[in-house]
């Protein structure tokens, strides 16, 4: 950390004029020189302050989508590109499969593959998981180089692009999704995006194809990487449209949007994933109507210089607003007659918070969905949140082409990231930038400016003498007037002394410094958690490991047959395929909503209703996760309720959200529950035998804070197979049909006498039909 | 010769079609703007400021159009409005055959209207009009640029065509 507080200082320092050896052509290469060490430090600090989670833990995958790139990226490795471009995994989604290779974002794996090869090439054997793990970090350092390029681009300060990189390599906004082992899309994504940006700033500055080809071809990595890149693809066009509304439209901004265009809208459907989108969804509409605008307004103004004459361009004018309403009529009709295909659901869900909880519960029930907190601004960017209208106002005070950009993804990215938690990662950049820009003026205004002390004393004189000399009246008032007033007539404007330089420097270091702590305590203690490794600290103080996941998972991989199909709920499926390797019903690729309901309407019915279900789908494990014990706050009970609503949106008529609240509308899982909630087969399996492990009547649940019922409940078409040390996951095997053609009610009651002598004779029976 | 009146400005066909027509109806329609009018179009033909129709608009902006641009200039107009054809030709045949190998039309497609775009650019760049706008830009590394932007967008279409 030490590295990013001399970032600001160091920089500043540079451009002083103090030191001697910094004037002239050595000063130049000094500067140069500083610059590049202080851009590494800050590499290297972005890096460093991401790597919290593998110390403290292990390199180790975090959460739920890592896991599924991580075996998409040893799929990878291990099979080529050609057979990952066309892979369909049979093992996910069972029975349906997945055509992995055409619904996925390729970019992140296939970074991580050609790294790993030319690692081997050049005799570095490291393992693809380290890699994997480890890419985050690595990008997070080039979006800090990528920033202080945008930022240079904005600014002339010296300083403002290292501060804005600084602040990106340590805002805890981009780290939440960027510590080591969050081998997730947006680790790179966000390095394409800013280092777009980049680019599209350049191409528009100079005019040049090279640089709208650059821009093309990273838009086009960007695409393949992550599905944000609709946020390029509206902004770009966004940025060109007002612009030309603004009348600054240019050749050169006609050369950098059309080569940008055209080339990477073919780009971008090189991507199976994204395909025809291009020009097929509304999404990418804008992009194509801007285009078109764009050939407009450029051909109009060819047509001027041809025919000059001055009612012609409010002829033109209005020429174009009349073609521009016509393609947007027409791309109205296109999509109400269904060629052009309408906005998603997600886009919906972007303008209307309420439409998803509505429309679409898939989308909702997701947290990161979820509207923001307005003290996760504070959390995520600290000082920077206040210091981003000032610089968004800097922007107005010299507004250029580029200025009017960072204005418009400013606007834009704050409206995103209020809607959808995991926004705030779009916004993260241009608050960075834009803070950066307002600090590096402060630091600017009160570190360079010299006191103007002769130069200012003649003015004054040059001011005085002619008043004297105009008239007698003037004269008088100037004798009649004190000197002080002659001073505010002219004042000093700035503050010279060092006093007041240093109170103010003073003051924002101390800033900076707060701010590189809060970033270090938020990420060391907030977004460091792998998520599937729990830490918690014993009352000693020590650290106390809880792994029950891996614990599960490896259970399941050592224990069951390779086939065998575990159910969960869809959270647990990209861990289940990753850790445990195991065929799963439904998982975080959520492309059916049905098969996702139908996992639901499993879990929230009687065992009656899910047992055909689960036989139908040929369930052989059903997984649940359970906190009650460890009070872990995110298990499947607290879950449930989407899965009823879920369930609901498909079978109105069977799964009832109502009935799983108590006459009062509470949600309980004590003796208070409805009848439905204690019947459900989820209830039944997380608290299936919990009550053995405390005295009679005491059985407690810590998460939701409730007592449980003395009898626990019993359940006859599935059996416990395993439970993990902190009971968080318990695995059920579903039993096979009864050999004596019996429902498992009555088989189970049967049972009750004689238990051990028949369960062992139902088995013998259940392996002999396995093997025919 | 209707083909050719189009030509004055390739880059802009459907609007060059479209805007006389209205600078005509304005013009006719609004006589107090016509006064304006012999100020501003001392450059051009005088017969735009009598002109009342298409025909005479069309054949002032050719004139202007044949004697003021460089030959280099008029080239890469052909090339323009060649491509602009071939585009025309594919849509055609989409609208008219179907669109079957979608891929293949799509390619095609985008790669006239890509190399047309770049083309536009190489010409506004090597404009000397624009010589404020493109200061660092010179006429070889504007038709490098072009090369290079080129050869991205063929292989593109290559690799999309199937």
């Amino acid at each position: 950390m030490a590295a990013s507080t001399t970032a600001p200082t160091a920089s500043t320092a540079s451009s002083s004029p103090m030191a001697f050896f910094l004037q002239g052509e050595t000063g130049r290469n000094t500067r140069g020189l500083l610059r590049l060490i202080i851009l590494c430090t800050i590499a290297a600090a972005a890096v460093a302050s991401r790597l919290f989670s593998v110390i403290r833990f292990e390199s180790i995958i975090h959460e739920f989508d890592p896991w599924f790139n991580f075996r998409a990226t040893k799929y990878l490795v291990n099979h080529g590109f050609y057979a990952f471009w066309d892979w369909f995994d049979d093992r996910t989604w069972h029975p349906l499969g997945r055509v992995t290779g055409g619904t996925l974002y390729p970019g992140l794996m296939v970074t991580s593959g050609s790294i790993y090869h030319l690692l081997r090439f050049l005799t570095l054997p490291v393992d693809i998981r380290n890699i994997c793990v480890l890419l985050a970090p690595a990008c997070s350092g080039l979006t800090a180089f990528a920033s202080y390029l945008f930022t240079s681009e904005m600014s002339d300060s010296p300083s403002a692009g290292l501060l804005a990189a600084i602040f990106m390599g340590i805002a805890p906004g981009y780290i939440s999704r960027s510590v080591a082992g969050s081998y997730d899309n947006e680790a790179i994504a966000i390095f394409l995006l800013v280092f777009t940006f980049y680019l599209w700033i350049k191409a528009v500055k100079v005019g040049s194809i090279m640089w709208g080809a650059l821009t093309a071809l990273f838009y086009g990595y960007m695409v393949s990487a992550w599905g944000g890149y609709v946020f390029i693809t509206n902004l770009l066009p966004l940025h060109a449209f007002v612009l030309i509304c603004m009348g600054r439209f240019s050749p050169r901004l006609y050369v950098s949007y059309t080569t940008w265009y055209a080339l990477g809208t073919l780009a971008s459907m090189q991507i199976p994933f994204v395909g025809f989108l291009p020009i097929r969804s509304s999404d990418h509409m804008a992009a194509l109507g801007v285009f078109g605008l764009t050939q407009l307004v450029g051909a109009a103004e060819y047509l001027r210089s041809q025919l000059p004459s001055k009612q012609f361009q409010t002829v033109i004018r209005s020429a174009v607003l009349l073609i521009f309403v016509v393609a947007f009529g027409g791309l109205v009709l296109l999509t109400v007659s269904g060629v052009v295909a309408p906005w998603s659901g997600r886009f919906y869900s972007l303008w209307d918070t309420g439409y998803a909880k509505i429309h679409i519960p898939i989308i909702a029930s997701v947290s990161e969905h979820q509207p923001t907190a307005w003290p996760a601004f504070f959390f995520d960017l600290n000082m920077l949140i206040w210091l981003f209208p000032a610089g968004v106002y800097m922007c107005f005070r010299k507004l250029k082409d580029e200025q009017v950009f960072i204005v418009i993804y400013a606007v834009l990215a704050s409206y995103f990231a209020g809607v959808m938690v995991r926004l705030m990662l779009t916004l993260t950049p241009v608050v960075c930038v834009a803070a950066a820009m307002a600090l590096s003026q402060i630091l600017d205004t009160f570190l360079v400016a010299s006191a103007p002390t002769e130069n200012d004393a003649d003015t004054k004189q040059a001011n005085g003498t002619p008043a004297g000399a105009n008239g007698s009246i003037a004269d008088k008032l100037s004798s009649a007037l004190p000197d002080t007033l002659r001073s505010t007539k002219s004042p000093l404007v700035g503050i010279y002394s060092y006093l007041s330089k240093s109170l103010i420097t003073g003051a924002i270091t101390s800033y900076l410094l707060l701010f590189v702590l809060h970033c270090t305590w938020v990420t060391s203690n907030a977004y460091s958690s792998p998520s599937v490794v729990l830490a918690s600290r014993l009352p000693d103080g020590s650290q106390h490991i809880i792994d029950d996941y891996r614990e599960a998972y490896y259970w399941l991989r050592q224990n069951t047959e390779p086939t065998a199909k575990v159910m969960s709920w869809w959270d647990y499926g990209y861990q289940i395929g990753g850790m445990a390797d195991r065929p799963t019903l439904v998982d975080n690729n959520t492309w059916n909503n049905t098969h996702i309901a139908t996992v639901g309407k499993a879990m929230s019915s009687r065992e009656e209703v899910s047992y055909p279900i689960m036989k139908q789908h040929e369930v052989d494990y059903v997984l649940v996760v359970f906190g009650g014990l460890l009070g872990y706050s995110g298990d499947d009970i607290n879950k449930f309720l989407w899965m009823v609503r879920i369930a609901e949106g498909i079978w109105p008529d069977e799964v009832k959200e109502r009935d799983f609240f108590t006459q009062r509308g509470e949600y309980r899982v004590d003796d208070q529950a409805t009848p439905t909630m204690r019947n459900s087969l989820m209830y039944k399996m997380s608290y299936y035998n919990y009550n053995s492990l405390f005295p009679a009547g005491q059985a407690m649940d810590r998460v939701r804070g409730s007592k449980l019922p003395a009898d626990g409940p019993q359940l006859s078409t599935v059996e416990e197979a395993f439970t993990s040390e902190n009971w968080i996951i318990r695995i059920y095997k579903v039993k096979d049909f009864d050999n004596l053609g019996r429902n498992h009610q009555d088989a189970t009651a049967f049972e009750k006498g004689n238990k051990r002598k028949k369960t062992s004779a139902k088995r013998r029976g259940a392996r002999v039909l396995r093997v025919d | 010769m209707p083909p050719k009146k189009a030509q004055p400005s390739p880059s802009a066909i459907p609007a060059s079609a479209a805007k006389p027509t209205h600078a005509i109806s304005t013009a006719s329609s609004q006589p107090t703007k016509t006064p304006n009018k012999p100020v501003a179009a001392t450059t051009a033909t005088p017969s735009i400021r009598n002109a009342q129709d298409i025909q005479q608009i069309g054949t002032a902006v050719w004139n202007n159009y044949v004697e003021k641009t460089a030959q280099r200039t008029k080239l890469l107009d052909a090339f323009m409005a060649f491509l602009i054809v071939v585009a025309g030709l594919q849509f055609l045949y989409c609208l008219l055959a179907g669109n079957y190998p979608f891929n293949a039309f799509l390619s095609g497609f985008s790669a006239t209207i890509g190399q047309f775009v770049l083309t536009a650019s190489l010409r506004m760049q090597t404009n000397p009009e624009n010589q404020a706008e493109f200061e660092t830009i010179s006429h070889e590394r504007a038709f490098a640029d072009f090369v290079f932007g080129s050869m991205i967008l063929h292989f593109f279409c290559v690799n999309f065509i199937n």
